[in-house]
């Protein structure tokens, strides 16, 4: 059971295609290492055996026909905010704890129509607001990584897999899904990711459709994948990428392949290396990998460049007040009327109220409030057209690096994954966590974060690597050579089984 | 930017979230918090500078104005608190 789990998402695909093992065998290991594991790690919300199971039967009909699609009967887990026809979305939220949705996603079907089986529905932060997964109506995710402790053994403290998109970093680091989909609006792939030793990979804005993903910021959420390895991404952002009618923001122009991209290496590459990432609270130890990185990209015979962005510092301020600004008019639509949870007032605004008071966690609530406010009568110009100009500026930074340097490498996080509750009493500090990522949602860039290797807690860090608009493929030739370099890192011991 | 109380609970009602007594002071804290951090912006000069409307520089597409969709009342209320005739129920309003 254990080496079927193990396996990469690529990996299984052959031994699907080369008939030596089956669909509905490699689904059942998979639903029995959740059954196993998700009472200790509370990665998945809901576990749809039955469809599952179903989809791996047809998987293995069409795998003997000959005739399998690209994804023909991989297990994945599903992050909770993509609608899911006939199977409950709640995006974390206890407003949406009865929402059956009577549609698919636009990603979702684009997968499930490859071939892909569906294990379930994984954990998020609330409306994917958060860096922990903390914030989620169905309790916080553990990770399956632990810290050294004293004499050897593992420390109990539960670490958190990052966030929002932190039931799908923590899912794949655990192996209980050969990839998952996640979504990424200031860093919920690439920072759960980092936390968790796995790959994910946020697309330029545009590459991906957004219908059918319940929305928290539009003009920053994109969808990708969170992955074992670069190839497994490169393989899932292909089928989850491409135009989509129902979203006018999706770009109409065709989808690489990205898998025969790589390979290739990064010989006479161009990488930027700002200088504006070295920020205070960043641990030594991340700068030495982020050093390290450097080294390995230059060894595989990159050009390394020095580069300033000089409105980094910005982007984080700046994105809290679009992202609020916009999560207060999305979230506008949760009123107790059309769906969701009602609670009766005396009157329509009264029931709005205490249908939002009961509905909504503290950091939801915390974000609409924000976002009410800078979108206030009197306190638009000061706001949120000031931060639209600051992102205008943020993004003609990156503009202006793409003269010197074909991508741009930086850390993913400045410290590795911390304790629970560690960061929850500040919202500010939680904030912080973005602070590389966030730059990159608003330039509207594609960035994916891949393992670079542990910290002297034993617990795993990432690098980021940023690219120009629409070139994806260049990260993944890039993150293949860092991927290579470090080494794999995974999860040195599977505690929940008691082991 | 420091909020007061009032702001606090004005914002709430705005937001059509309910908030207790108990809750303002915490909001009230934290909202200044957050406020008085983005407060930073104002370094930065902008004299000149477009606001960002789209990170990309395509245009959106148009389609055809017609009717693509539709005749589904029973799925679209499916998921309402209360309905009746495929209409939404609320509690009524008097203007």
């Amino acid at each position: 059971m254990a080496e079927l789990t193990g396996l990469t998402l690529s990996e299984a695909r052959q031994k699907l295609r080369n008939k030596d093992i089956k669909a509905q065998e490699l689904t059942d290991a998979f639903l029995k290492e959740i059954e196993a594991a998700n009472p200790d790690l509370n990665a998945f919300v809901a576990v749809t055996a039955e469809k599952a199971m179903a989809q791996a039967k047809e998987a293995d009909a069409r795998l003997q026909k000959g005739e399998a699609r690209d994804l023909e009967g991989l297990p994945i887990g599903h992050k909770d905010l993509y609608c899911t026809e006939g199977v409950t979305t709640t995006a974390c939220s206890n407003i949406l704890s009865n929402f059956v949705p009577g549609y698919e996603s636009t990603v979702g079907a684009n997968l499930w129509g490859q071939g892909a089986v569906m294990l379930g529905k994984l954990n998020n932060d609330e409306f994917a607001m958060g860096s922990s997964n903390e914030s989620s109506s169905h309790g916080p995710v553990v990770s399956p990584w632990r810290r050294n402790g004293k004499d050897g053994t593992p420390s109990d403290d539960k670490l958190v897999p990052g966030g929002s998109s932190g039931g799908s970093s923590a899912a794949v680091a655990a192996d209980l899904c050969l990839a998952a989909t996640a979504t990424d609006t200031g860093g919920s792939i690439r920072q759960p990711a980092a936390l968790t030793g796995t790959v994910g990979i946020k697309p330029t804005y545009g590459r991906c459709s957004r219908w059918g993903i319940v929305a928290y910021a539009s003009s920053l959420d994109q969808a990708g994948p969170v992955a074992r390895t670069v190839e497994d991404a490169a393989i899932l952002l292909g089928v989850m990428a491409g135009h989509d009618d129902k979203d006018s923001t999706s770009v109409d122009m065709p989808v690489p392949d990205y898998s025969a991209a790589l390979g290739k290496g990064v010989k006479g590459l161009k990488v930027g290396v700002p200088e504006e990432y070295r920020v205070e609270g960043l641990s030594d130890e991340v700068d030495q990998l982020w050093q390290q990185g450097i080294a390995w990209l230059k060894d595989a015979g990159a050009e390394i460049k020095t580069i300033s962005l000089p409105h980094t510092k910005y982007a984080l301020p700046a994105y809290y007040i679009v992202a609020p600004a916009e999560a207060s008019s999305n979230l506008a639509r949760y009123d107790g009327v059309r769906y969701g949870v009602r609670v009766p007032g005396n009157d329509i605004i009264d029931t709005y109220e205490k249908t939002r008071q009961a509905g909504f966690g503290d950091e939801v609530k915390r974000r609409i409030m924000i976002g009410t406010y800078v979108l206030s009568a009197g306190y638009y110009d000061a706001y949120y057209l000031k931060a639209q100009k600051v992102r205008t500026l943020i993004k003609q930074d990156f503009d202006n690096a793409w003269d010197d340097v074909d991508v741009v490498l930086t850390p993913t996080t400045p410290n590795p994954a911390f304790a629970f509750g560690e960061k929850t009493g500040d919202p500010l500090e939680m904030y912080l966590e973005d602070i590389f990522t966030v730059t990159v949602n608003m330039a509207g860039l594609p960035g994916i974060s891949v393992p670079a290797g542990l910290s002297s807690q034993g617990t795993p860090l990432g690098l980021q690597l940023i690219g120009k608009p629409f070139d994806e493929t260049t990260l993944f030739q890039a993150g293949e050579v860092l991927e290579k370099a470090a080494g794999p890192v995974r999860v040195a011991s599977k505690w929940w089984h008691g082991t | 930017m420091t909020v007061d109380d009032d702001t606090v609970r004005r914002i709430a009602h705005l937001a059509r979230i309910k908030i207790e007594d108990s809750d303002v002071a915490g909001l009230r804290s934290e909202l200044s918090g957050i406020l008085d951090w983005v407060e930073q912006l104002n370094e930065v000069d902008t004299d000149g500078v477009e606001p960002m409307t789209r990170v990309a520089a395509h245009k959106l597409k148009k389609r055809k104005d017609v009717v693509t969709d539709g005749e589904m009342a029973d799925v679209v209320v499916k998921n309402a608190p209360f309905s009746e005739d495929n209409y939404y129920v609320v509690p009524k309003v008097i203007e």
